[in-house]
């Protein structure tokens, strides 16, 4: 079927294939091709400040689109996310100074090693579901955590641990301007890779896990082998995003893996739309943005009655805290769909306009 | 083997096992009445004991006073979240569910330390005597409050469940709601009340253990504790909820004796409850007195 610029009005789909192109018309797909060229020059032009923002959103949208695979595709849940990431960054952090694996290699191989400790811990996941499957990963959190301060070998204890920067082909891409090409390749292979594996066998049978597992275990899908695939893989994007943060700081300390941030990961995934790609990458954006934007708040007010009534200088770290929790319930309240659901709303406003209704 | 310390660290156990026991209790008091998941459940305690110490520093109010204020604002909160946060979310997925309650503790927790800081602050004394003497074994008082209060407080939920018609209520809701509610149950009401009567709960437990150790954002760690005692219990009975707590406070502190005189592994206290959690999930994810539901298309 050859591609189209605007979308039939109605369903003529006749092949599978078609049912689940990744980009159903040809704008999209040049649109997102475009997106990706024009964030190439984005070291040429954008201030420092800015770049560290995107390489942020970049390494926690990787982290968060496994976190996304496990919640919004295959229904499970997990508290203990941030746990997987930290063991992603000393993974790494490990693999290049102690073992002197090079940077290029211990990226995916703490990957695969995160996924290998996501496994065992989905082993639970077999048995249980919804509420104890929470729990369960709850207490994943605190054990890696305690593992984290307890094996001083592996993650220096209370010392942090070094990584190496990022060596490619003799080139050492260190400093922002070179490290965002880095994750910019990693972005974009994650999003590729799991739009993709959405449009297989596996990606469905996850689907089908979510929707209805009595229905779908007699259909003849596997609960046992993809609910553990699910969190493997979720463990796997964690991975690459925890080492990720390793290789771009260069020291990985253990206060950054707590609960808090495990939150934080749950919340980018719910603002951004359960269950979808792009959605994980505009509720990273939102979750990362939100303390950038009430800090520019709190700076605009500096003197002002408002700041001297609410002491903001001193209190804003918890008014953060406070804004991503009313986040995360509002959103829950009243747009439990993302905002990738409130983006379509507009662009089909937008597409009927003036005779939206 | 150093008995003294043994014989100590236990009676320890039993003392905070009995509030966790109490905590857990009304997490389990949501959980059977609501089907909530309640995660910010450490944050009622937390929220009580702040408000608590408000009344009686502030205002300088003698205990008997401001604890009856703190029951009625507790009462208050619970009724006042149920109808606002929790109503709309009947009928969601429970992971939605799970997620605005982690999302409610991260706005208390956060909302706490902004108003009340985040030092450890002391709780005025309460009582005259500072230990009192129980068959030749020093006691302070405030642990013998702390284990008097908890059992008066499970006794009251016996009774309440057993013998009064809204317990009656509750436990047809917990049964089954359509059915309840077809029956003439007020099924708001019972909503509405479980989270009142788990707030008020909570909040008794979090003055106690403020009394004992003072307030502070640490008071939230019981909520964390709760769900190794209520999957050890079994997640809807509450006897069960009472069983876990002691076995959990009496289980850290058999690690921490472990700990301090054989392993020094050091923090096995803290971690110890999350192993044996992780354990029961594997082989019996129902607990020792839950129902294990079987489930059908």
């Amino acid at each position: 079927m050859p591609m189209q610029s605007h979308l039939p009005a109605g369903d003529f789909r006749t092949t599978y294939a078609a049912d689940t192109v990744i980009f159903p018309t040809a704008a999209g797909r040049y649109a997102a091709v475009a997106a990706v060229v024009l964030l190439c020059f984005a070291p040429l032009v954008l201030s420092q400040y800015w770049l560290s923002i995107l390489i942020q959103i970049g390494y926690l949208a990787i982290a968060a689109l496994g976190l996304n695979i496990l919640v919004g595709f295959t229904g499970q849940i997990s508290i203990g996310h941030a746990a997987f990431f930290g063991l992603g960054a000393f993974t790494s952090a490990y693999l290049s100074t102690k073992l002197s694996v090079p940077v290029f290699f211990s990226i995916p191989l703490a990957a695969v090693i995160t996924a290998i400790v996501g496994l065992v811990f989905g082993l639970p996941a077999v048995r249980l579901k919804g509420l104890y499957l929470a729990i369960a990963t709850l207490a994943a959190q605190y054990i890696l955590l305690d593992f984290f301060s307890r094996a001083e070998w592996f993650t220096g204890g209370t010392v942090p641990a070094i990584a190496e920067p990022f060596r490619i082909f003799g080139f050492t891409l260190r400093g922002d301007r070179q490290y965002f090409y880095v994750v910019l390749v990693y972005l974009v292979l994650s999003f590729v890779l799991t739009a993709n594996l959405m449009r297989t066998r596996d990606g469905r049978a996850l689907v089908a896990v979510r929707d209805h597992y009595l229905s779908a275990e007699i259909m003849g899908i596997n609960l046992t082998k993809y609910r553990t695939l699910s969190f493997g893989l979720a463990a796997f994007y964690a991975g690459i995003g925890g080492a990720l943060y390793a290789h771009y700081q260069e020291v990985v300390s253990n206060e950054g893996f707590t609960i808090d941030r495990s939150i934080l990961f749950l919340a980018m995934v719910i603002i951004g739309g359960l269950g979808s790609v792009m959605g994980t990458l505009m509720g990273t954006a939102f979750m990362v943005l939100l303390p950038e934007a009430m800090e520019w708040i709190s700076a605009l007010l500096r003197g002002g009655p408002i700041d001297q009534a609410l002491a903001l200088r001193n209190n804003i770290a918890f008014l953060r805290e406070i804004a991503i929790g009313m986040v995360i319930v509002l959103f829950l309240m009243f747009e439990p769909d993302g905002l990738v659901h409130r983006w379509r709303r507009i662009k089909a406003y937008w597409k009927l306009y003036p005779f939206s209704y | 083997m150093n008995t003294q310390l043994l014989v100590q660290l236990l009676a320890n156990g039993f003392v905070v096992g009995t509030l966790y026991g109490v905590v857990a209790m009304s997490f389990v008091l949501i959980y059977k009445a609501t089907q909530v998941v309640n995660f910010a459940q450490g944050e009622f305690l937390l929220i009580g004991a702040w408000f608590c110490w408000w009344m009686l520093t502030k205002y300088q109010l003698p205990f008997y006073v401001g604890m009856p204020i703190t029951l009625v604002f507790m009462v208050l909160f619970g009724i006042a979240l149920q109808i606002c946060v929790l109503r709309p979310m009947v009928g969601e997925p429970i992971i939605s569910v799970i997620m605005l309650t982690i999302g409610l503790a991260t706005v208390f927790q956060a909302a706490m330390k902004w108003i009340f800081g985040t030092n450890l602050q002391p709780f005025p004394p309460i009582f005259a005597t500072q230990t009192v003497n129980i068959l030749g074994l020093q006691v302070q008082t405030v642990y013998l409050m702390s284990l008097i209060v908890s059992l008066v407080m499970m006794a009251g939920m016996a009774w309440f469940f057993h013998s009064s018609k809204y317990g009656l209520a509750m436990r047809a809701t917990a049964f089954n709601q359509q059915v309840a509610q077809s029956l003439g149950v007020p099924v708001k009401t019972v909503f509405a009340m479980a989270w009142a009567i788990s707030a008020v709960v909570s909040a008794v437990a979090g003055v106690v253990v403020a009394v004992v150790n003072g307030v502070s954002a640490g008071l939230s760690a019981y909520g964390i504790k709760v769900f190794p005692a209520v999957i050890l219990g079994g997640l809807d009975s509450i006897a069960g909820a009472v069983v876990g707590g002691i076995i959990v406070g009496l289980l850290e502190n058999v690690a921490h004796f472990v700990d301090s005189e054989y392993l020094h592994w050091g923090n096995l206290y803290e971690i110890a409850p999350f192993y044996v959690l992780i354990v029961i999930l594997m082989i019996r994810p129902y607990g020792l007195f839950g129902t294990k539901d079987i489930e059908r298309i």
